[in-house]
């Protein structure tokens, strides 16, 4: 089955009356471009404070960005055509790779997640979160939609084999973050009300024996605190305590700039990384965290309204899953800070230091990028 | 039934995932109002609990250090304790202008670079809300002071601590070791929890061996406070639990005999008691005032103590190693008979000197020198023991050959740490054709156990390992690891038992009838302790060159520079029927053996009756 759509009549005439802007030809979408620097250039100035004034970890998180929007630039270059293609063989790769995670890995902290080539290392588990929405959206593309039973059991499995994977490596924030990517493509495929329920269902009846035979100690741990983190003061509530008081006395209007007394004498851990929203929180106030939570709901929304205006199925699935999973990172981030979720190891999009998210995040824009600009390379 | 084909609806799609999408705004808008409540709900409605809460945050939890445990001698004497002492510390974050206020404290109480510099690197590793201390023991004068000033001195405080003391000073310097001032590599290494408000930790000796007991387990009290750091009041108190006490072998009179015997020569002490393995007296003289070191030592002391040429911190008890000379004559003596190389009856014909068969040079006997003869014609055991007549152990010892010497010597301690409790410790030189080869690459040459058949060449022994071997004899072979520690928090300890050595009794006796000889015989070469003695003792006398004397060349004593007269040196045990007590002594270029021999009578004399009349008749 083709394309059917490129073949529609009426695409593009609204665009053949002006010539293309030097932001179309570069597969630019301004508007999410401006947003997004908005977000990292505020994100740098969060970081300086937060990382205790350290201009070295500025510096480097803006490499960080520099390569992160380099990466966007090239990942809106590609064709969408192209990107269909690689899927199947991408998702192929990217399992072979988190196998060969299971038996050459090295890792930290009783965890094996990196696959190290030569001096080099990366995280395969991280490439997936882009991988598995492809590969689902491919599958689904050329299928009719909503797609039917059968179809959702592929999509499902295509999901479940690099998800497990990566659980037991062990990564239960990145494994659920990969579930969430590809499950969020079949609920913008228009997969039945009835599935979406039944899966619910199913969720909470399965907490019981996931809390009995699939979780580890320190995960179990982790949602313990959550619920009660007075319960081990010096311990693993510490993290959360302190953060919720880092957030708290942060009132409406912030400690100042550099002057969070919680997270530049040390009481806060991970101030620089997992926790900087609580950074923020206490120095910028409530006021920072609207001021932030405008910018993701624009780059958000602005997201949604590339994905209604695509052109191909795949496109369309690609667009609202990434933007999808990239609320998931605020939503999961910003809650666990807060002490609404458990602990997991997920940042705060394009704000906490370091450089893997930041590659990952950007290459997604960068193909959201692609599916904005992808009716105009029909025409041309 | 044929399969149904499904054609694409892109209209129909369109129009599912534009409805998708609406459905996901609104959920993902209803998900971030739930955050956004979360954190309005944390800044504005509770803002002042958390304002509050972060403002109280730097003092909720204070340590509470341990009471470090007190160190006693056997008959409840106190060696190290604690005293409150006052010090000056710096709460920096608390500091409105810390250079102002540095400047303002160095107008009212004497603050020296040195201080300041330490002060800089504590500063350095410093926890946040952390009190620095700047300047320790301040005078009542100064206290007053500083309490006159304290409202202009916002961040300063004047805190008491305990302090560890030493009231005996220089007596137990080298016995018990002293703590001192917590460095940046020990504070790597110590568990940091434990640690936490403690300033110091065993340096050296007992306070560093039995560090962890002495150290007890850290407290916690949560307390309230107000915006300038003062304490209101104490909400929850878990109590540290203070150090274990303890009680050591050493015996402070019999300590202090073996002190003021030495007096101000370079030496070195150590008394066992045979049935126990206790350490009844360590000393190494000269010794230094450990109180000294408690706070950090000025570096004007430390030089001094440092660049002395009598090296005061030098423990000569365990770390210092002589040739043993003469007193290794028993225990040659017992390997002699226990490998039936001689019998107690056979005899060695003693000119004066001695020579190996195909060579020309002459091994001197002491006696030459004196007599210009030896010590008789035909020398027994017996008789080379209580006369140390050198001719028949050099023969002894040509027969035993060097490697089966090291196998018998070894049993009674020798070449080996003893293991005593304390820290060290060295192991002395005990040498074999193998250690030789291994130590310095080369082959052994057969003078070279001649040497080594009277204690002099490559053997080197530490003062506690020769009171060790000097326990073997007076038990007759059984063997203890000495031990200072003698019970804990009045709780008694057992020392260590190793497997005891396997000779034959008579053989031990022959020994011992040599070792009374020394003291009680006619022509031993202790003679003059026996007077007015009311007990028997058994010993040997031991001489240790420190230079090397040319074949023809004569010694004498007065000629000599002081540093370079012989080392005396004396083993002892007594009552020698019924051992309590056994001693090693050694003093550095005291001449000869007789430096050493009145320093043993009187810690003996001292641990028998409680004191010593015996009047040195040099």
């Amino acid at each position: 089955m083709g394309d059917y759509v490129r073949q529609m009549p009426h695409q593009g005439s609204a665009d053949l009356a002006r010539p293309p802007s030097a932001a179309s030809r570069l597969h630019i979408d301004v508007p999410l471009l401006l947003l997004l620097m908005a977000l990292t250039t505020y994100g740098l100035f969060v970081l300086y404070s937060a990382s205790g004034q350290d201009m070295g970890a500025v510096v480097r998180q803006g490499r960080y960005f520099a390569v992160g929007y380099v990466i966007l630039i090239l990942g809106a270059q590609v064709s969408l055509q192209r990107y269909t293609r690689w899927a199947p063989w991408l998702y192929l790769a990217g399992v072979a790779t988190l196998v060969a995670v299971m038996f050459f890995g090295v890792g930290a902290k009783g965890a094996q997640r990196w696959l190290q080539i030569g001096g080099f290392r990366f995280q395969p588990s991280e490439i997936m979160k882009l991988v598995v929405p492809m590969a689902v959206a491919w599958y689904l593309a050329d299928r009719t939609l909503p797609p039917r039973f059968k179809y959702v059991v592929v999509s499902l499995a295509l999901v479940a084999i690099p998800a497990g994977l990566i659980l037991q490596q062990p990564d239960l924030g990145t494994s659920l973050l990969i579930a969430a990517s590809g499950l969020f493509v079949l609920f913008m495929a228009g997969i039945g009300w009835r599935y979406i329920f039944g899966a619910m269902v199913l969720a909470v009846a399965s907490a019981w024996p996931a809390w009995m035979f699939v979780l580890k100690d320190y995960q179990k741990q982790r949602i313990l605190t959550m619920l009660n983190p007075e319960s081990d003061k010096l311990g693993a509530g510490w993290n959360i305590i302190q953060s919720k008081t880092a957030i708290g006395s942060g009132g409406w209007e912030g400690k100042g700039w550099m002057s969070g007394t919680q997270s530049q004498l040390d009481f806060l851990p991970e101030s620089h990384t997992d926790f900087i929203i609580a950074v923020l929180a206490e120095e910028y106030g409530l006021r920072g965290v609207l001021f932030l939570l405008a910018l993701y709901v624009l780059i958000l929304l602005r997201g949604f309204w590339i994905g209604v205006h695509a052109q191909t199925s795949f496109g369309r699935m690609m667009s609202g899953s990434l933007t999808l999973t990239f609320f998931v990172y605020i939503f999961v981030n910003m809650g666990m800070v807060a002490g609404l979720l458990p602990v997991v190891g997920v940042p705060l999009p394009l704000v906490s230091a370091g450089g893997t998210s930041v590659v990952t995040l950007m290459a997604g824009f960068g193909i959201l990028m692609a599916v904005s600009t992808e009716k105009r390379m029909v025409v041309h | 039934m044929p399969e149904h084909i499904a054609l694409k609806d892109p209209h129909r799609e369109s129009r599912i995932y534009s409805a998708r999408t609406v459905t996901a705004i609104l959920v993902v808008l209803a998900l971030l109002g739930v955050i956004l409540a979360r954190y309005y709900s944390l800044q504005v409605t509770e803002y002042e609990i958390y304002r509050t809460q972060s403002d109280s945050n730097r003092v909720k939890l204070q340590p509470l250090p341990p009471k470090r445990g007190l160190i006693y001698d056997r008959k409840g004497v106190l060696l190290a304790d604690n005293r409150p002492s006052f010090s000056l510390s710096v709460i920096k974050e608390r500091v409105p202008d810390f250079d102002a206020t540095l400047a303002q404290l160095q107008q009212l109480v004497p603050i020296s670079e040195s201080h300041l510099e330490k002060f800089q690197q504590r500063l350095k590793r410093r926890r946040p809300y952390e009190a620095v201390p700047l300047r320790f023991r301040l005078t009542e004068e100064e206290r007053a002071i500083l309490a006159v000033n304290r409202f202009r001195l916002p961040g300063v405080v004047v805190d008491a601590q305990l302090l560890r003391h030493y009231p005996q000073g220089e007596l137990f310097s080298h016995a018990i070791g002293y703590v001192g001032r917590i460095n940046e590599r020990e504070a790597f290494e110590l568990d940091e929890t434990e640690y936490r408000g403690t300033f110091h930790v065993g340096k050296v000796g007992v306070e560093k061996f039995y560090e962890e007991m002495l150290h007890g387990a850290v407290g916690y009290q949560n307390v309230e406070t107000n915006a300038h750091g003062r304490v209101l009041r104490v909400l929850e108190r878990y109590a540290p639990e203070p150090g274990d006490d303890l009680t050591l072998h050493l015996d402070i009179e019999v300590q202090k005999a073996a002190f003021e015997a030495l007096g101000d020569r370079r030496g070195a002490v150590v008394a066992i008691d045979p049935l126990t393995g206790g350490v009844l007296a360590l000393v190494s003289t000269p010794g230094f005032d450990t109180n000294l070191f408690v706070n950090g030592i000025s570096s004007t002391d430390y030089s001094a103590l440092r660049d002395s040429l009598d090296v005061p911190l030098f423990n000569r008890a365990i770390q210092g190693q002589y040739p043993p000379g003469s007193t290794i004559k028993p225990m040659m003596g017992m390997a002699g008979l226990e490998s039936e190389l001689v019998t107690p009856e056979s005899t060695v014909p003693d000119p004066g000197w001695y020579r190996l068969p195909g060579d020309s040079h002459r091994y001197r006997d002491w006696i030459l020198r004196i007599r210009g003869t030896g010590h008789a014609p035909e020398v027994d055991l017996k008789m080379a023991i209580a006369e140390s007549c050198d001719t028949y152990f050099y023969d002894l010892g040509r027969r035993l050959t060097i490697d089966r010497m090291a196998e018998y010597l070894a049993p009674f301690g020798l070449g080996d740490r003893t293991g005593v409790d304390t820290t060290n410790e060295r192991r002395g030189v005990l040498p074999s054709k193998a250690w030789k080869r291994d130590s310095l690459g080369q082959a052994w040459y057969p003078g070279e156990t001649i040497s080594a058949s009277i204690g002099q060449g490559y053997m080197l022994a530490t003062p506690m390992q020769l009171a060790v071997a000097t326990s073997v004899l007076a038990s007759k072979g059984e063997r203890r690891v000495p031990r200072l520690l003698r019970a804990v928090n009045g709780e008694p300890l057992m020392a260590p038992e190793l497997e005891p050595m396997q000779a034959k009794p008579e053989n031990w006796d022959s020994i011992y009838e040599g070792m009374l000889e020394v003291v009680h015989g006619k022509r031993g070469t202790a003679k003059y302790l026996a007077k007015g003695i009311e007990y028997q003792m058994a010993g040997k006398t031991g001489t240790a060159q420190v230079i090397g004397i040319a074949q023809n060349a004569v010694y004498k004593e007065e000629e000599v520079n002081e540093r370079h007269r012989h080392h005396g040196l004396f083993i002892a045990f007594a009552p020698a029927e019924a051992p309590t007590i056994a001693v090693a002594i050694i003093v550095e270029n005291g001449g000869g053996s007789s430096a050493a021999t009145p320093i043993a009578r009187k810690v003996i004399d001292t641990w028998l009756f409680g004191s010593s009349d015996y009047k040195d008749p040099a």
